[in-house]
């Protein structure tokens, strides 16, 4: 029997229920505060000692106690944009092949498997068989340019990244193809264009700003790398002279040395450039959403 | 203006070019498997798998510290990330207008783009460091950390594609609000929810940056979650780096392993999405 009472206990289940739910909703966003505000604590001492010179300074010296950031940002920079050149004209074929030519069909299936699963290889993995493969290979092109052969490098680590982050742009500028509506290229087809003049004059102009978010968050993917990027760059503490000669990121120089950094001003100045690789990656990332959103609506 | 036959000649030459761009951007990817596969198979053996390491010099020993290590991370980090995850994404499928909906989201954008290397400092600001010592717990939040925005947004999104109808006929039947969520809403919503589930399992099997200061690694074999722990992807970074040969075959074993147990995931997930 229903009673009065049981009705109640449920609509207090109910309430309970409801929090719960709040609960962790209001967690997550604690989440997200205390994530800024621990970085932003940790780092104090470094910004206190350095401010924002900080990312100006060319030196990183743990025994004098002096630590600039200038090479890893350049380095940071240099390696993720000469990736998103290396991937750029892949990706782009990848969305047109993708997105107009092969729509479904066993052949559309295969290079869409192969050419995704990519982003599932662990960085690790990925950087294990760049020290082993891409290395020496880069090598043997420097003795053949007559440069230092390294092998290690900024170019090394810039085309290991090309490999991670292809995937996502190339996967978000093919959605972006498929979205053009059938209405337009038939009408541009109708006045006789050719199947290349509209891909060329149709489709990537309605589909650009797809294709802009895709490479904005690929971008995003690329500052951030660690490891494969850690174990190929060569761990090199001044600014890079060119794509030749090995360098360090915000990411590698803070997964090479936060264990061994011994004194509180070396560790907060790790500290800060976390909280910098952060902020950099965390507005990279919500303009590509917010340009894949206003898409969506 | 150029002949008919010309751009229709262009028009094909460009689309062959172009799906050989596609074709030629597979490469990397059949070559890191093909390299893995044949280093890595060659090793793999029953005392690989079964084995402690064993110091440089000595034949034999194998990676079950890590095997065991990446389990009780993934297990850690599962316990942490679902019911966090599940709750989360039926709050914003629910009462998705909310100011608290909006921040919410706000935090699972941010999350889903974060370097794993700041999970890693984040981790050991707030765990590693108040207990002193690195520790399988502290690895275990921090992959669940990153296994958090992909449980929570595929739960969201698969809550909203149940027809409301489900639910409103079990709430015109009497059963409760909290009980019509957990026994019809989300059970109808469960192969989404798995699909997440898993694809974030297989998002952070083989994350390293977040363990370097948090799991840290150990060459024996641990159980305690307090104590510090051995992960796949550590060990082969450990190995990749170190100066002896025999390391680099473990390291390819180890290697084959975890990219098969990845991709498997990785391919199961997109079948049961596809349903």
């Amino acid at each position: 029997m229903a009673s009065r009472f049981t009705r109640k206990l449920a609509l207090n289940k109910d309430k309970i229920f409801n929090l719960v739910l709040s609960f962790f909703a209001v967690l997550l966003i604690f989440l997200g505060v205390g994530f800024f505000l621990s970085l932003f604590n940790a780092s104090y001492l470094a910004f206190k000692k350095f401010g924002i010179g900080f990312f100006a300074g060319k030196n990183w010296d743990p025994v004098q106690e002096e630590f600039g950031a200038l090479p890893f940002i350049y380095g940071t920079i240099l390696t993720s944009f000469i990736a998103l050149g290396i991937s750029f004209p892949f990706s782009i074929a990848i969305s047109i092949v993708l997105g107009e030519y092969f729509q479904k069909g066993f052949f559309a299936e295969i290079l869409r498997y192969l050419t995704e699963l990519i982003a599932g290889v662990p960085s690790v993995v990925l950087g294990f068989w760049g020290l082993f493969f891409l290395v020496p290979l880069v090598r043997e092109i420097e003795i053949a340019l007559n440069v230092p052969p390294y092998g290690v490098g900024i170019l090394t680590a810039s085309i290991i990244l090309a490999f991670m982050i292809l995937p996502y742009s190339a996967s978000i500028g093919k959605d972006a193809m498929r979205l053009v509506p059938n209405e337009l290229k038939e009408a541009a087809y109708a006045l006789g264009a050719t199947r290349w003049e509209v891909i060329k004059k149709v489709m990537i102009p309605y589909a650009r700003s797809g294709i802009i978010a895709g490479i904005i968050l690929s971008l995003g993917r690329a500052l951030g790398e660690t490891m494969a990027v850690t174990m190929v760059i060569g761990n090199y503490h001044g600014i890079p002279e060119s794509i030749f000669s090995p360098g360090n990121t915000i990411a590698s120089v803070i997964a090479n040395e936060f264990t061994e950094a011994t004194g509180e001003v070396y560790l907060s100045s790790l500290m800060y450039l976390g909280l910098a690789l952060f902020i950099i990656t965390t507005v990279v990332n919500l303009i590509g959403r917010f340009i894949l959103k206003k898409l969506q609506h | 203006m150029k002949s008919y036959h010309f751009r229709i000649l262009k028009s094909k030459i460009i689309s062959v070019f172009l799906t050989l761009f596609a074709i030629l951007s597979t490469v990397p990817f059949l070559l890191v498997l093909y390299f893995i596969i044949k280093n890595g198979i060659s090793v793999i053996n029953w005392e690989f798998l079964t084995s402690l390491p064993k110091p440089v010099g000595e034949p034999g020993g194998g990676i079950l510290n890590a095997i065991v290590g990446t389990t009780i991370l993934i297990i850690i980090a599962l316990i942490l990330a679902v019911p966090f995850g599940i709750f989360t994404g039926v709050f914003l499928a629910e009462k998705g207008d909310s100011k608290i909906a909006f921040l919410s989201r706000l935090v699972v954008e941010i999350l889903q783009g974060v370097p794993s290397i700041v999970v890693g400092i984040i981790v050991y600001l707030w765990i590693v460091k108040p207990m002193g010592h690195f520790s399988a717990l502290s690895g275990g939040v921090a992959l669940g950390i990153m296994m958090l925005p992909v449980v929570i947004k595929s739960t969201e999104e698969i809550l909203k594609l149940i027809p409301r109808e489900i639910k409103e006929a079990s709430l015109a039947l009497g059963v409760p609000y909290y009980k019509t969520i957990l026994k019809v809403v989300i059970p109808a919503g469960f192969s989404g929810i798995l699909t997440g589930i898993l694809a974030g399992t297989a998002r952070i099997a083989g994350e390293t940056a977040p363990l370097l200061f948090t799991a840290f690694g150990n060459p024996f074999l641990n159980f305690n979650i307090l104590k510090p722990i051995s992960a796949m992807p550590l060990l082969i970074f450990n190995y990749a780096v170190s100066p002896y040969e025999e390391w680099w075959a473990k390291a390819w074993g180890a290697s084959c392993i975890l990219v098969v147990f990845v991709l498997t995931l990785n391919i199961i997930t997109r079948l049961i999405s596809k349903r």
